[in-house]
């Protein structure tokens, strides 16, 4: 703003000068104003945030402390590592962190490698049949409507012992049924097709987006060059879709230390002899603080898991400012 | 006489030609069509059984009680989470919002940090004891930042003119936002609202932290009572001679958990999709 020529030149220079201090004031007045309205605004999202996000982040002493209720957060005495100590003692700890991760791991790839398979079969058909690729689209979505109770009622009719529909079809085909809630090497494949069933048909919709994105001339001058669909999937749908996919990807390893607590823990149904394969560090927190009491282990547990989170997500925005400068989170 | 230059030909290659991997690639998304849905059908046949009416109406006030909750939580979570959100993000859209940046790293700050659920259970149970009320199940998830951060993109989007134009005009910030702001952003809060809807209706993770009053069950986690105290009276039921409300009686109560759900998808399933590719395709 170019105050001084708004005054005109006719003024002596002392009282332009005091004339435009004035109009300072006026403009810093305004400023302020409007900073105030807006940070009112903010007040209540900004409350909600500091007691529900902000608070527990300095509960992560708890950690460092041997947590008795009745002296509370600040009054209980600090014991450094020792919760640390105790948890790390333990064959849990290798566990669940191994399940967190290698669980993860395979979900990330699975829910990938099918959604992208649906994208570009839904991409293929775009044209032909509006009716058809939104059934198709809706359908597949459906099943992240779902909470992981409700999921777990699924499983259970499929998979429970006595009458679940899997161990009815194996006997029909004369294999002997399993007891499913009590065979954990079997849950890694079980949980992953439950995961890729929940979540495959969102990416897959995160994904078409992507692909409808891409500029029809690439593929129109594709096709009168003679290039072959399966051509044309591999080198302009693929190549142009990956800076999405690879971003996607590092979000997912951003988050791989923690797991989906409703997934392992409804739809396990809880159960104990499934843990070698299912407990996870989710699952182990909130069993450790609720039902075996033990504050000092599962906020050990916890601020690990926080701690080391946090490493992740600035690891994974290091390496998409690397790949992708302009998709970095931060 | 003049002559008309006839239609270049079509250079578009198959154009309505019916190839035949089309017929390939519809018959597999089809079938994944049906392996998707098929859970669902399973677990409506299953509840279609005669036992069924039984045992859900020995309990009608206990699913009614579970239905209120449920329906409370989300109208009130909904209406006040999306306004308490779009207010939050509001500001932060503001170029000349002189705390715009160091308030936008506040929020995002939460999506990279949190305690964890040891200090937030102690806070709500020890020093905010709003365990058992309705509030445990509504403010934990009032502010999601990533929605925040969806608004704050949206609102940054509508065109300046109009609430420098509103200013000239002696319009203060609120009044602004209220009359200009909102009604255009209809679409995005709309989409918001969607998912925070699903958020609360889907919730028992709440429910299983901070309620043991029966009064205040939603149903999600009354879903989930009866599946664990179905599955204690299954071990048990020998020695008490107790009869077990049969598989499709716990279907059947699935099924109208997801009930609702499923009508509020058909009838605004473009919204959802929109809601998705606003959240997941980033880059503005």
């Amino acid at each position: 703003m170019n105050i001084p020529s708004l005054l005109g030149a006719k003024r002596s220079p002392v009282v332009s000068a005091i004339v435009l201090q004035r109009e300072r004031w006026r403009l810093a007045n305004a400023n302020t104003k409007r900073d105030v309205a807006l940070l009112m605004m903010m007040l209540p999202g900004l409350l909600v945030l500091f007691v529900f996000a902000y608070l527990p982040m300095f509960g992560i002493i708890i950690a460092f402390k041997d947590y008795r209720a009745y002296q509370g957060v600040l009054g209980s005495q600090w014991v450094g590592l020792k919760n640390f100590q105790y948890l790390f003692g333990t064959d849990d700890a290798r566990r669940i962190v191994v399940n967190t991760l290698a669980m993860n791991a395979l979900f990330i790839v699975s829910v990938l490698v099918v959604a992208l398979a649906i994208a570009l079969l839904l991409k293929e058909v775009q044209g032909s049949s509006r009716w058809l690729s939104k059934f198709y689209q809706s359908t597949l979505f459906f099943p992240y409507l779902f909470s992981y109770v409700i999921i777990n009622y699924f499983v259970f009719a499929l998979l429970n012992t006595s009458n679940g529909f899997v161990n009815h079809t194996l006997e029909a085909v004369g294999v002997h049924p399993v007891n499913w809630y009590q065979s954990a090497q079997s849950w890694p494949v079980i949980l992953t097709l439950v995961t890729v069933w929940k979540n495959a048909g969102f990416w897959s919709i995160v994904y078409l987006a992507g692909i409808i994105a891409i500029n029809p001339e690439y593929y129109e001058a594709a096709t009168i060059d003679g290039a072959s669909r399966w051509r044309q999937m591999w080198r302009i749908t693929l190549p142009l879709l990956k800076p999405l996919i690879v971003i996607n990807l590092l979000l997912s390893i951003g988050r791989i230390f923690y797991a989906d607590f409703g997934l392992f823990y409804q739809v396990t149904r809880n159960a104990p002899e499934l843990y070698p394969t299912t407990d996870v560090i989710d699952t182990y927190v909130y069993r450790t603080l609720t039902t075996i009491g033990d504050v000092g282990m599962a906020s050990a547990a916890g601020t690990f898991q926080a701690v080391v989170g946090f490493f992740l997500v600035l690891f994974s925005n290091w390496l998409v400012r690397r790949t992708e400068p302009q998709s970095a989170i931060f | 006489m003049v002559v008309l230059p006839t239609k270049p030909p079509r250079l578009r290659a198959g154009y309505r030609r019916v190839r035949p991997g089309q017929i390939a690639i519809h018959a597999s998304l089809l079938l994944l069509s049906f392996l998707f849905l098929f859970p669902l059908v399973l677990l409506v046949s299953a509840s279609l059984s005669s036992e069924t009416d039984i045992y859900v109406l020995q309990e009608p006030s206990q699913i009614l009680t579970a239905y209120a909750v449920t329906i409370t939580v989300t109208a009130i979570g909904t209406a006040a989470g999306v306004l308490v959100m779009a207010l939050l993000a509001y500001p932060l859209s503001r170029p000349d919002f002189s705390w715009r940046r160091p308030l936008s790293f506040v929020v995002f700050f939460t999506l990279l940090f949190s305690g964890g659920l040891v200090p937030l259970y102690i806070l709500v149970t020890h020093y905010l004891q709003i365990n058992n009320t309705l509030w445990a199940l509504i403010l934990p998830y009032l502010v999601m930042p990533w929605y925040v951060f969806l608004l704050r993109a949206y609102f940054a989007g509508l065109p300046r003119e109009l609430i420098d134009a509103a200013k000239v005009d002696g319009a203060g910030e609120w009044r602004i936002f209220f009359q200009i702001v909102v009604p255009l952003s209809r679409p995005a809060l709309a989409t918001i609202a969607l998912f925070c809807a699903l958020t609360y209706w889907n919730d028992w993770y709440l429910a299983l932290l901070f309620i043991n009053n029966p009064a205040l069950v939603p149903l999600q986690y009354l879903l989930y009572q009866i599946s664990t105290n179905i599955q204690t009276l299954q071990t048990s039921s020998q020695a008490f001679g107790v009869t077990i409300p049969a598989l499709s009686a716990q279907m059947a109560i699935a099924v109208l958990a997801i009930g609702p759900i499923t009508l509020a998808f058909l009838a605004v399933q473009k919204h959802f999709v929109s809601g998705i590719t606003l959240g997941g395709v980033k880059g503005d």
